[in-house]
């Protein structure tokens, strides 16, 4: 009896925001076991909160992602706001959805050129791919500094935006001011068009997945802040009744806890969660050119997740057009919070999919208990899943080959590792036994 | 002649001081042409053996694991930068340190004996020599950009070292505190974001980290004369450079003082 062992290891997954682990065994050319385990060192930003005062919920929820923090003050404030009976609306809550269109653009324009298109392309990195296809990467630079120039003209700067308060902002810019953002939005509509139209060039393994979507849906507009969660497969809840239907694991092999629907399972939130939920919504430009380029108003294939967060980026500068152009300069930055004793939900659309923020307060404001499920950890078994299923299509590849592939299928998500709590090893060890 | 090798290295952390790198769109490419980024795997697969003439790291050390691979990392370093409050100062998760770990894990975690965690958030340079901390939650990135080009230029970077006051004062923006007696950290933090939250009408939060001799008492009382309790003066100086000294001891300090009159 003889046995062959193929092993292929990388100790730390390239271009993803964090750290993290794959081990993949295949004994006999079948497949035994996959995981992405997640090892980003625990910070205990749940437990640290607690007595903190809720009013600093948004500046320090933004730090557990440097790549999405305004996600993190958007859940938040919306989950204080809900815990105080306050909400916000008119031209605050307009400039909420503004904010969240420069970090739509900031985030997939990052991850579209500088970490995912180098896996079709075939180079290391975008500094590689500069060397070949320079005009490629600086496009995406220009396109990327666009979406920055929101945040920072909203939010103050572009990392951990100091704007963001609990009730509004603290300052809300002149329509002047804001109408300096529309020459170069104007220049990003074109050249996310032409993003489109060049991701959509690119091969893509064929793959595909009977996923359950899950997103937030709101009757008029594409979601960022508001909306019920709902999924393709009759999923159809408030906010509020988040912990009915889902549940947090932890699990011996992750740092992250892992999230299912409870009785079913792995769902997948994201650009193609919410594409596919909430095609209708985009503007007609956005769904015309996912239509001519060969999306259909629904996207199964993970590795088409790039053409989507192309079709997104349009959509958020498109959106982020129209915000400018109906501005009007609100009375007051903030609306007043009356404090009490109360419990809090929040959920917002990251760029990388739903995340969901809850809070038990005490009378004078201060946290209770924080409760934060960010959108990697809720990706973590649709990801798995699909490894299983490009592995099952892939063995007979090399192993650099396959390890690239499974790195790129991992990168489908762009997932912030970082967010989910970070270090990724891609481990496969290959089992021969005659 | 071969450029410089640059590498970056993450440890407890959300990343944003290293993705600054890749925030500057203008001077990105140009980055590369005076270093060659030989080992940074948030933008790179390619990784480039060491040693390494530039590296910069970002995040605390928490993990037992860690407390190891900082000195491996070290000794592969010729010119090592800790970038942001976690690299400098231990950052937001340092708040572990006020607490019991345990109790921690227990709150986040089903099965806390998963974990493998130490009791502590603690800042690089409690580890290991370091040769520049560069400040901030995040890092200013063209702070970064001239971090990297006096090193490639062989000079120490130029790095304010005086008070958010400073910069306030340079922009013209009216101090919060007299003109609507706003609380602001500003007084006692270091310089490096531009002053952003006086000119957004909010006091500072202290991203930046106490600044050389900050004068705490001095803050705190006026910051008394404003109305805020000792607890209120804890949660101010625990916040994301909560264990670098000045701070943490003025922290101490007011925490016992809230004890004591039963705040």
């Amino acid at each position: 009896m003889t046995s062959d062992v193929r092993k292929i290891d990388v100790d730390y997954l390239a271009r993803v925001e964090g750290e993290g682990e794959m081990h993949v065994k295949v004994v006999d050319g079948k497949i035994e076991d996959v995981y992405f385990g997640i090892f980003e060192p625990p910070r205990f930003y749940e437990a640290f909160m607690e007595g903190r005062p809720y009013s600093e919920a948004p500046d320090i929820t933004a730090r557990i992602c440097g790549i999405c923090p305004v996600a993190y003050q958007m859940s938040s404030v919306h989950a204080m706001e809900y815990a105080f009976g306050t909400s916000v609306t008119g031209q605050l809550r307009a400039l909420r959805r503004l904010l969240y269109c420069g970090e739509w653009i900031e985030s997939h324009v990052l991850h579209m050129f500088l970490l995912h298109a180098p896996d079709f392309l075939g180079y290391e990195s975008a500094v590689h791919m500069a060397a070949d296809h320079k005009d490629v990467v600086e496009l995406g630079l220009r396109l990327k500094k666009a979406g920055n120039a929101v945040v920072t003209l909203v939010g103050g700067r572009e990392i951990h935006p100091i704007n963001v308060k609990v009730g509004g902002f603290y300052k809300t810019p002149t329509k002047k001011e804001l109408q300096t953002l529309v020459p170069e939005l104007e220049w990003s509509r074109d050249a996310a068009i032409e993003t489109i139209r060049l991701v959509s060039g690119f091969s893509f393994p064929k793959v595909e997945q009977d996923f359950e979507f899950v997103s937030l849906s709101h009757p008029l507009e594409y979601p960022f802040n508001e909306g019920r969660i709902v999924s393709n497969k009759g999923l159809d809840i408030a906010v509020s009744e988040w912990n009915d239907y889902f549940l947090e694991e932890h699990v011996e092999r992750s740092n992250a806890l892992h999230s299912r629907i409870r009785k079913r399972g792995a769902y997948h939130v994201g650009p193609l969660a919410r594409y596919a939920l909430n095609f209708e919504k985009l503007t007609k430009s956005a769904q015309d050119i996912a239509l001519e380029v060969g999306l259909g108003p629904v996207e199964l294939n993970p590795f088409k997740s790039i053409i989507v967060r192309g079709v997104e980026t349009l959509y958020a500068i498109e959106e982020a057009l129209r915000i400018i152009d109906q501005y009007e300069e609100p009375a007051s930055p903030s609306v007043d919070i009356n404090v009490h004793a109360g419990v809090g939900h929040g959920a917002s659309e990251a760029p990388r999919g739903m995340l969901y923020h809850r809070y038990e307060l005490s009378s004078n404001g201060r946290i209770l208990k924080a409760q934060i499920v960010p959108p990697t950890a809720q990706n973590q078994l649709t990801i798995e899943d699909d490894l299983m299923v490009v592995l099952e299509d892939s063995l007979e590849l090399p192993d650099e080959e396959l390890t690239w592939l499974l790195e790129q299928s991992i990168r489908n998500y762009d997932p912030c590792i970082s967010c989910a709590t970070h270090f990724l090893k891609l481990n496969i060890e290959r089992v021969t036994t005659e | 002649m071969a450029l410089p090798k640059l590498a970056v290295y993450k440890f407890a952390s959300c990343d944003g001081c290293q993705l600054s790198i890749l925030d500057v769109e203008d001077h990105l490419l140009d980055i590369a042409s005076v270093v060659h980024i030989a080992n940074f795997p948030e933008a790179s697969r390619e990784v480039v053996e060491g040693p390494y003439d530039l590296t910069l790291v970002e995040g605390s050390i928490t993990t037992p694991h860690d407390a190891e691979r900082i000195h491996e990392i070290r000794r592969q370093s010729k010119y090592l930068v800790t970038i942001g409050a976690c690299a400098t100062a231990g950052g937001i998760q340092a708040l572990r340190n006020w607490k019991d770990t345990d109790l921690f894990a227990s709150t986040v975690y089903a099965n806390p004996e998963y974990l493998d965690t130490l009791h502590t958030s603690t800042p690089i340079k409690n580890h290991v020599e370091v040769n520049f901390e560069l400040r901030g939650c995040p890092v200013d990135k063209m702070a970064l950009v001239e971090v990297v080009a006096a090193f490639v230029q062989g000079r120490r970077p130029n790095i304010p070292e005086y008070s958010v006051c400073v910069e306030c004062k340079r922009k013209g923006t009216p101090c919060v505190m007299v003109s609507h007696g706003t609380p602001c950290l500003g007084p006692v933090t270091q310089a490096g974001c531009g002053a952003l939250c006086p000119s957004y009408n909010r006091g500072c939060y202290g991203c930046f980290g106490p600044m050389e001799s900050p004068n705490t008492d001095m803050l705190a009382a006026a910051w008394q004369r404003l109305g805020v309790s000792h607890r209120g003066l804890v949660d101010a100086f625990r916040g994301f450079n909560a264990y670098a000294e000045p701070f943490r001891i003025a922290s101490d300090h007011h925490e016992a003082l809230a004890v004591a009159q039963g705040e």
